[in-house]
């Protein structure tokens, strides 16, 4: 088997006396989708944000390529490795710009650090461009709390998209989209997948996880409980029965 | 092709399209700007003689400056969704020391040293105890005020310093001389030309450096700053020590304008600049802010003093009309633009 793209090992998180994760083994491997189910406070998003570099886990290794990461995981490492992450609710800065937004954190500067407005300003707009912003009235200079909920959905992608992820990672997505906007949402994770990169998403919605997801991970109380390959699993609905026999088992120890 | 159809509107057509860009980029500054020209005129129809008059724009540009050099950091700082109360009394204990240094006979520019250092490091201790330490910046630095003019009123038991040779110092002539022959006002005083230096800069850094932009981020949705790796409690101990270095600046001019140090240097600042702030646009709630406006905010609040009195009306109007501009501007400002947050 090839080397994974991303690896946990024994990940624990705990904030505090709460244990939000335990032991957390997982891999992505490069080229796939990888949906990540489990239920409300399961842990999903603590461990999303462990693989984005915002929380460090309290214990266990994260390996990249093989590599064990050493001397501590931050975002600026999770951006150079090629993670991109859109976050499940209030991602952007409302009172600034599409542009500006896109580039939060990573803004193009000149040495002397200087923003290159204008440049961030033409970047952004191809971006929109190529990912179908154009049939809009907005312009990169557009301002967030103008944009609906799809809309802004779309921002946060996009952001993700300009720098080319290795592994897009997406917390609930579509919680707020309309059908169309979620399938739109969808077709962009199976093109980043074609383009070569891998993705990992979390979703309520198990039909749709099913769907275009190559793989899953059920995690129930800050464990995983189960991976398995879509070949494995005849139909959404066994995913819907293995949650929960989970949920159950869980209740009863 | 990919470039071609939106990249320089601005440039091509400085159309109506265009204007209405610039317009709704800046209208907060803008409504500041037309309130400081309906004041003016309104000032210039009480007393044509007052206010045609060099002599009263030379007088009120004396002080005025100063408090661009608090009001300017103070927008970064309001702006990163914190607030300083604290910066009268930075003032006054950086001025402290530029005097103490001068006192000994240091060499006037090398005074000012101490008193930069004393700015940033206010600045430093402030922004720990909002970010590291989690305390509410209007407590901590409303606290910060009170401590630091206690160390003063200790150190000195009320004594103040006067420097009757101050306007023999290069420094003097550098930072707070007059310039003769200056177009309209003769004997313009130097130091408003550094100030309106110090607002530019403000600009730059406030809107197209990474600090400023970054300033604004955080105080608009710092999870989101977090996550996208910007380290706000950096961020904002950055915005802090800025107005910890405007402070030092402000007190050091003080002292060269008025020749002297007082105990109570700054104390005077606290109201009126944050009045300026707000008056000027920078909304209260964080995520964004206009350097000019906040200090066109500050030529607004210095010309009610001299528009009241100007107008034949007693010092005991000047509160009053200052509430009274305060509320309006505000008002303006809501109608003027949504409130996103
Ligand atoms: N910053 C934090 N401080 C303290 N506890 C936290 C923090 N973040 C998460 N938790 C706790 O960790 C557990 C897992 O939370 P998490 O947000 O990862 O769940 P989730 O699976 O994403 O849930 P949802 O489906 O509702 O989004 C919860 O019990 C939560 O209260
Ligand atoms: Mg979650």
């Amino acid at each position: 088997m090839s080397i994974p793209l991303i690896e946990f090992k024994n990940i624990t998180k705990s904030f505090g006396s709460v244990n939000a994760l335990t032991n957390v083994s997982f891999h992505i491997n490069e080229h796939e989708i990888v949906g990540l189910i489990g239920d409300n406070g399961a842990g999903k998003s603590t461990l999303i944000k462990i693989l984005a570099g915002v929380h460090a886990p309290s214990s266990g290794e994260i390996w990249l390529r093989g590599r064990r990461i050493e001397g501590g995981w931050n975002v600026a490492k999770a951006h150079a490795a090629g993670i991109e992450t859109v976050y499940q609710d209030r991602a952007l800065a409302v009172q600034h710009t599409i542009a500006s937004n896109i580039f939060m954190g990573r803004e193009i500067t000149s040495p002397l650090g200087l923003i290159r407005v204008r440049k961030q300003y033409e970047e952004a707009e191809r971006l929109m461009r190529e990912i179908g912003f154009t049939s809009r009235v907005f312009t990169p200079d557009s301002v967030i709390a103008t944009l609906s909920g799809g809309e802004r959905q779309g921002v946060a992608i996009a952001r993700a998209l300009y720098f080319e992820a290795e592994l897009i990672v997406l917390d609930e997505p579509t919680t707020a989209l309309s059908l169309i906007e979620t399938q739109k949402v969808y077709n962009f994770m199976l093109a980043a997948k074609e383009k070569g990169s891998s993705v990992l998403f979390i979703s309520h919605n198990i039909y749709h996880a099913y769907d275009i997801a190559d793989r899953f991970v059920i995690i129930d109380r800050g464990t995983v409980v189960m991976q398995a390959d879509k070949s494995e699993i005849a139909s959404a609905e066994q995913l819907v029965q293995h949650m929960k026999d989970f949920a159950r088992a869980g209740h009863h120890a | 092709m990919a470039t071609k159809t939106l990249t320089s509107p601005v440039i091509r057509q400085p159309s109506r399209a265009a204007l209405r860009a610039f317009v709704r980029r800046n209208r907060r500054a803008l409504s500041a700007l037309a309130v400081f020209i309906i004041l003016l005129v309104i000032f210039t129809l009480a007393n044509p003689r007052v206010f045609t008059n060099p002599i009263t724009y030379r007088a009120i540009f004396l002080n005025l400056p100063i408090t661009l050099f608090v009001v300017v950091p103070l927008v970064f700082v309001v702006a990163s969704g914190e607030i300083d109360l604290s910066f009268p009394a930075t003032v006054g204990i950086s001025s402290w020391a530029f005097a103490v240094a001068l006192q000994s006979g240091w060499n006037s520019f090398a005074a000012v040293i101490p008193a930069l250092l004393i700015g940033v490091l206010v600045g430093l201790v402030v922004g720990t105890l909002v970010t590291y330490v989690g305390l509410s910046s209007l407590v901590a630095t409303l606290g910060m005020n009170f401590l630091l003019r206690g160390i003063i009123n200790i150190g000195t038991e009320g004594i103040g310093i006067q420097f009757p040779q101050i306007r023999q110092e290069p420094l003097w002539h550098m930072f707070a001389g007059r310039i003769e022959g200056f177009p309209f006002i003769n004997n313009f005083p130097v130091h408003m030309l550094w100030g309106l230096l110090f607002v530019l800069i403000g600009w730059v850094l406030f809107n197209r450096h990474r600090f400023g932009v970054h300033v604004q981020l955080v105080g608009d949705n710092p999870d989101s700053a977090t996550e996208m790796g910007i380290n706000v409690k950096w961020v904002k101990i950055g915005a802090f020590v800025f107005v910890g270095v405007g402070a030092a600046l402000a007190g050091v001019l003080s002292v060269l304008v008025n020749q002297t140090w007082w105990p109570t240097t700054g104390d005077g600042l606290l109201l009126p600049s944050l009045a300026a702030v707000f008056v000027g646009g920078t909304p209260t709630w964080g995520g964004i802010g206009t350097v000019v406006g906040s200090s066109i905010g500050v030529f607004i609040i210095q010309f009610i003093e001299t528009g009241i009195i100007g107008a034949g009306l007693t010092g005991y109007f000047t509160q009053f009309f200052n509430g009274l501009v305060i509320i309006v501007s505000l008002i303006g400002h809501r109608f003027n633009g949504p409130r996103y947050r």
